[in-house]
């Protein structure tokens, strides 16, 4: 192995091992502030008990999201210098102001919003949650600003040592491409966090325990879950892809696993891409669509990969194919099967049809394994380029990090990573298990109470 | 710009010493002044809600180097890379362990995270006076400006050293004595009773040993670093700096003696503070010096980004650290004065 393959390994597990936590965490925020929201009009105090049930899970996931999150900002540097020293001008700007303006107020808020409930007033309460959930939206629109620019260059120019650097600030916070892209991953984070609940919901109520919170938990997450999966579908799947296409032609090419340039290109529901024949084994086609989709008309002519010069292929290929039909193939999942649970809401009969609540638990993983899909769709389709047409991926890497040592400590990771992910099956467990009911504890005690008012 | 721009970062790392280095030296002390649960628990409550936020001028100071000076940040995050790899896993299961330990009451799940928040409290203390003392001594940059360090080769301060050697150990235990110090400090002020009185005696007896490598540190810098000195020889008046740090040093032993926490710990905040602006003197306009030949040092000349982005990144940035101020203050605020064995929000 060399270290070029090494390096994107070791970005590519430890990026997509961090990004399990915020998916959540940031979707979890705005269904928190709605419960909290929901709580402070009705006075209903069961949401209040919901909202603090989720803020501990919110809580051991956060933490997760910012400890495997530093090695993300560390890497630029560590594994990738070449294109830290080339591009710090421009995407080191996003990166610094995500510390400044989201970490340290979310942090704050978090403290507030975890240990502060009841020294503050409950509209207060309110407000820290709210900060809460501003903080780690800031937070992604950074971190998307600054994929952004490497998928889609704007407003640089290059400086005389082979360096870029920000020609308007404006002009790269409102890079399209960023805005179209924000919209699609912050869906899919409401998407992960609705079925999250709701899964948890269903859980309750099959095995007949903690049934009250069940229902909430269910209605909640089915609501977000119905609204957040059609936005993921359209508007902003639908924009981002027709922005996709006409700067990424070849991306497209390749997630559609169309070879050859075709009028009335097809979209194929199943099938392998085979590259040594250039075709698709055992293809189920449905024609005209893919033509549709990207300029509204059946008949137009879509660029196959065959207009592309290998060396600006997008590689792996059939990674990109699979990532992009798992996550089109799940998002489709996932709107059945909120439509028909939606359906059984208002209907008033979800609560106890076993035949939707089994497939609502069962589908928690696979939002995560769609956005993770959704982000290798994204970020393969970008090859072979670092910076879309301007830096290579085997330009950017740190050529002086031998093999054996990025070898070693991408090792490091996963060893550390896989302790991670059971000592996080063992506390989330045990927080579902303990219930929500036992939330109704006041957050801090009466002796901490007094401590926050000691002077 | 440059000089602006050079001292904005020193100071978000001086920043992070001084708030990272209380909480790392709490972990430092914990086995030895904390002997029951509840002492345990109020060692973790001092430092329960502001941990997380201290840690995040780690990353936002990493963030405005990677802006500012990119070619700094590429070639000393890869040429230190396993050093930063090995940081990496240390704050990840710092983290862990301080926010995990009180989620299952069993006596063997808090005595382990209890062992790992001592050993990766310790570990990155002496790994970030390594650090520092790496960048004073130098390393041997190419004519690319990267470099690569080993871990340690023959311990020797030469054109080709390791991660350890001689002089980095001394400011790897430095940093390690001083962030205990610190820590011990803050416990004074945020704990109750006889954990009080055990750290306001950790304190006495660590501040010997302050007092030792301090005066270690300073002639071993020179011996290695000579040109360090001629900033200072250019301009007299910065021999105060080295002055300061030992009137702070004289201000930690009186102020504790006195019974005034909250002095003594502003004196070691600004010890921390001296010792770290007194290496930023030393090496200004330095920003890595190179161990094999001075005309490769990276400098903010070489170093620095194109303008527009540094005027505006001033903008933002000043706007940014009013409100992260506005926010810290409130923080500490609220959770100001002694705190308790009760737990969090974890039971």
């Amino acid at each position: 192995m060399n270290a070029l393959l090494l390096d994107r390994i070791h970005f590519a597990f430890t990026v997509t091992y961090h990004y399990l936590f915020p998916q959540l965490t940031m979707g979890l925020a705005l269904l928190m502030v709605v419960m909290k929201l929901i709580a402070l009009r009705t006075g209903n105090d069961r949401w209040n008990q919901a909202s603090r049930f989720w803020a501990k899970i919110f809580a051991i996931n956060f933490l997760l999201g910012v400890v495997t999150g530093i090695p993300m900002e560390f890497q630029f540097g560590t594994n990738w210098s070449e294109f830290a020293r080339r591009t710090g001008g421009v995407i080191g700007q996003p990166l610094a102001m995500e510390g400044v303006f989201a970490f340290f107020l979310e942090s704050t808020f978090l403290g507030l919003f975890l240990f502060g409930e009841k020294r503050l007033s409950k509209l207060a309460h309110f407000g820290a949650a709210f900060m809460v959930f501003i903080g780690s939206w800031i937070s992604g629109f950074f971190i998307i600003v600054t994929d952004a620019w490497m998928q889609h260059p704007v407003a640089y120019h290059l400086l005389p040592n082979n360096t870029y650097e920000v020609s308007s600030f404006w002009h790269f916070m409102l890079n399209p491409w960023a805005w179209l892209q924000y919209a699609h991953n912050m869906c899919g984070a409401v998407v992960t966090a609705s079925f999250v609940v709701a899964a948890t919901g269903a859980f309750y109520l099959l095995e007949k325990s903690h049934e009250e919170f069940g229902r909430l938990f269910l209605k909640i997450g089915v609501i977000a879950g119905l609204i957040s999966c059609i936005v993921q579908i359209f508007p902003t799947g639908d924009f981002h892809g027709r922005y996709v296409a006409k700067y990424q032609p070849a991306a497209i090419a390749g997630m559609e696993g169309l070879f050859r340039t075709q009028k009335g290109a097809p979209v194929v529901l199943i099938g392998q891409p085979n590259e040594n024949t250039q075709t698709i084994d055992n293809p189920v086609p449905i024609n005209d669509v893919l033509s549709f989709l990207i300029y509204g008309t059946t008949s137009a002519e879509v660029k196959g990969l065959n207009e592309f010069p290998p060396d600006q292929r997008p590689e792996p290929l059939p990674l990109l194919y699979y990532s992009y039909h798992i996550m089109a193939g799940l998002g489709t999942w996932f709107l059945l099967l909120m439509l028909v649970a939606a359906v059984l809401l208002w209907r008033g009969k979800l609560y106890s049809a076993r035949w939707v609540l089994w497939p609502i638990l069962l589908s928690f993983p696979l939002p995560y394994i769609a956005n993770t899909a959704g982000w290798m769709t994204a970020e393969i389709g970008r090859q072979p380029w670092l910076v879309y047409g301007l830096i290579r991926t085997s330009e950017g890497y740190s050529t002086h990090v031998s093999a054996g040592n990025t070898l070693f400590t991408l090792l490091g990771f996963l060893g550390m990573y896989s302790v991670l992910s059971i000592l996080w099956i063992v506390v989330v467990y045990r927080f579902i298990r303990t219930g929500p009911a036992a939330a109704a504890v006041a957050i801090p005690t009466e002796a901490e109470h007094a401590t926050l008012t000691t002077v | 710009m440059g000089f602006v721009w050079f001292w904005i970062v020193a100071v978000m790392i001086a920043a992070y010493v001084v708030l990272d280095g209380f909480d790392l030296g709490v972990g430092i002390l914990s086995p030895f002044l904390a002997r029951v649960e509840d002492e345990r628990r109020t060692l973790i409550r001092s430092i329960g809600p502001v941990w997380d936020g201290n840690e995040v001028w780690l990353l936002a100071g990493g963030g405005t180097l990677y802006f500012a000076f990119p070619l700094l940040y590429a070639s000393s995050f890869s040429g230190f890379y396993l050093p930063l790899m090995i940081v990496l896993w240390l704050l990840i299961m710092r983290g862990v362990s301080i926010e995990l330990r009180m989620h299952i009451d069993h006596n063997v799940w808090r005595s382990f995270f209890d062992g790992l928040f001592f050993v990766a409290s310790a570990l990155l203390a002496i790994f970030f006076g390594a650090a520092l003392a790496n960048v004073i001594r130098g390393v041997p940059l190419g004519t690319d400006s990267y470099f690569f360090l080993p871990l340690w080769t023959n311990w020797r301060v030469g054109p080709q050293p390791g991660i350890l050697d001689w002089y980095t150990v001394i400011g790897g235990v430095v940093a390690l004595v001083s962030l205990a110090t610190h820590g011990a400090l803050w416990l004074v002020l945020k704990a109750p009773g006889e954990l009080e009185n055990r750290a306001r005696r950790a304190a006495s007896a660590l501040w010997v040993a302050l007092l030792l490598v301090t005066l270690i540190s300073l002639p071993a810098t020179i011996a290695v670093r000579p040109s360090a000195l001629d900033n200072y020889e250019a301009h007299k008046i910065l021999y105060l700096i080295p002055a300061l740090v030992v009137a702070t040093l004289v201000g930690i032993l009186s102020f504790t003696r006195q019974r005034k926490p909250l002095a003594a710990f502003l004196s070691s905040c600004l010890y921390l503070v001296f010792m770290l602006v007194g290496a930023a003197v030393g090496l200004y306009p330095t920003l890595l010096p190179s161990s094999t030949d001075p005309a490769r040092d990276i400098t903010i000349a070489t170093a620095i980004t194109g303008s527009h982005s540094l005027h505006v990144g001033l903008i933002w940035w000043s706007f940014g650290l009013l409100l992260a101020l506005a926010y810290i203050i409130t923080s500490y605020r609220l959770f100001r004065g002694k705190v308790t064995a009760e737990a969090g929000y974890g039971h």
